[in-house]
């Protein structure tokens, strides 16, 4: 059996990051939070997760989209999941649907916050076998 | 429509030249706009030029290179900050410089644009500018009428409701699905924070119906002679409790009587609120100092903490609705971010005036005056 994966949540919520690092451990893997965009750059510094789940807007609204884009600067392979609860919030979704968000959002998926723990799963285990 | 003025400010021509040719033909259409929009595009080569420039001819957008060869990008950011600030800035930089660029964005920015950057990208930036703008319009007209501020207001105030509301929501899924374990003490926690996401969606709903009084009763006020001594008692007491918890300690300074001709509900609102969050802000085993004061021309209550402090940016924004000041040694703090506004609101009514006087670390005084 291979190491555990580990997987970096950031998100300024200090009861989605409970609860997300609780489900995540029961999925089996090592989860580190961090509850900002800042803190999420140091950790970054010094160590590569198999995978970061960003929340969108933290210290500034597109703080998740920068972290984003200097995590595939210095990681190209590890793969990078948006969580918001925008569309619940507001009733906008907006994912990854065309080719130039695509390039200029650098995440490998988009999520809501409110998605379901099967699905969940089941996306997180796709973009760690790619 | 007229085309939209747009300022490239870059010492080098290749691209200034270079947006003249890609803006010449593009236009930006938006369902809400009448007509489309495009763009009319001069340039300066230093910064001291697009200044100029800038006094003769305001533009409606300026594309700002960072680095220029005399006074810099942020420089020309600044004057516009200051003295037009109607003007879109997007920022020119290197990819190398996306920190700084970042940090221009704080500073008034609306966004940057990598470079180099592809046709495809100054485009799409441009557009994003062009609805920015039309938005802006919209708003101020909108404004005016009292309309944007109460969306707003009803948008955050969703937020803020469902926000406790989802914790909770997940916290119950968790126990539901048995998550934490099979024994009810492994819910301990979750359990507790549930509790307290509760409780502070109570104090909003709270401090929500405070504000509908003030907005709503003006002209129902019950204005009588009010001792505020009295009422300053009161709200020690009521906060004594937590106080006593925290081990802060309470002083009050005042020579006799104070009365004051108003609603004492008002007066409840302004020092229930002031001297909690002199102590809720506090350090453990510190200090508030309540004082009151009257002259022939004002009352004055002052109250003073030797808590956490803001910095100015900080204390800039804090009679806004629903501010919460949000750093590492507020974070385990609840509050509506209602409270302030609400005794900003309460003073405004009274004619009065609050000053805040604060020192990260040290310790916040704020000062309400209230004219006779």
């Amino acid at each position: 059996m291979d190491k555990r994966k580990n997987i970096l949540v950031a998100d300024d919520d200090v009861d989605y990051l409970f609860q997300i690092r609780l489900y995540l451990q029961n999925m089996g893997f090592e989860v580190t939070t961090v509850e900002s965009q800042k803190e999420a750059e140091v950790y970054l510094e010094s160590n590569k997760p198999d995978l970061v789940i960003f929340d969108l807007m933290m210290e500034t609204e597109d703080s998740g989209f920068i972290l984003s884009y200097k995590t595939k600067q210095k990681y190209p392979d590890v793969p990078v999941v948006i969580a918001t609860a925008v569309a619940s919030e507001t009733g906008i979704s907006f994912g990854l649907n065309t080719e130039n968000e695509k390039r200029w959002i650098r995440a490998d998926l988009y999520l809501e916050k409110d998605i379901r723990k099967e699905q969940l799963e089941k996306e997180i285990k796709k973009l760690l076998d790619q | 429509m007229r085309n939209l003025k747009v300022l490239v400010v870059d010492d080098e021509p290749g691209i200034c030249s270079g947006v003249k040719r890609i803006l010449g033909k593009f236009t930006v259409s938006y369902p809400f706009m009448d007509e489309d929009r495009g763009f009319d595009v001069y340039e300066a080569y230093t910064g001291e030029d697009a200044i100029e420039s800038i006094k003769g001819d305001p533009p409606d957008i300026v594309l700002l290179d960072n680095k220029l060869p005399g006074i810099q990008g942020t420089d020309v950011l600044d004057y516009i900050n200051k003295n037009h600030r109607d003007i879109v800035v997007m920022i020119i930089t290197s990819y190398a410089s996306l920190e700084l660029a970042v940090k221009a964005t704080e500073k008034g920015a609306y966004d940057f644009i990598p470079k180099p950057f592809t046709p495809q990208e100054l485009k799409s930036s441009m557009e994003k500018v062009t609805k920015h703008l039309f938005l802006k319009v919209m708003t101020k007209r909108l404004n005016k009428e009292g309309k944007e501020v109460r969306f707003q207001f009803l948008s955050v105030l969703s937020h803020e409701l469902k926000s406790p509301l989802n914790a909770v929501e997940g916290y119950l899924k968790i126990m539901q699905e048995r998550q934490a374990g099979e024994n009810i003490s492994d819910y301990d926690q979750i359990i507790e924070r549930s509790l307290q996401r509760i409780n502070g969606m109570r104090t909003l709903i709270m401090d929500l119906l405070d504000l509908t009084k003030i907005q709503s009763d003006e002209k129902e006020k019950q204005f009588e002679n009010v001792n505020l001594l009295d009422i300053t008692n009161n709200a020690i007491e009521t906060v004594s409790p937590y106080a006593i918890q925290k081990d802060v300690k309470i002083n009050l300074h005042a020579k006799d009587d104070i009365n004051f001709y108003a609603d004492p509900n008002d007066m409840e609102i302004v020092l229930n609120n002031l001297i909690s969050n002199a102590v809720k802000y506090n350090y453990k085993a510190g200090k508030v100092d309540v004082y009151l004061e009257k002259d022939a021309e004002q009352i004055t209550i002052k109250v003073s903490d030797t808590g956490i402090g803001m910095n100015q940016e900080e204390t800039s924004k804090l009679f806004n609705e629903f501010v919460r000041i949000k750093n590492e040694k507020t974070k385990n703090i609840t509050g509506s971010g209602l409270g302030l506004s609400i005794v900003k609101k309460v003073i405004d009514i009274y004619d009065g005036d609050i000053q805040i006087d604060s020192e990260p670390d040290k310790g916040s005084t704020f000062t309400v005056t209230l004219p006779f």
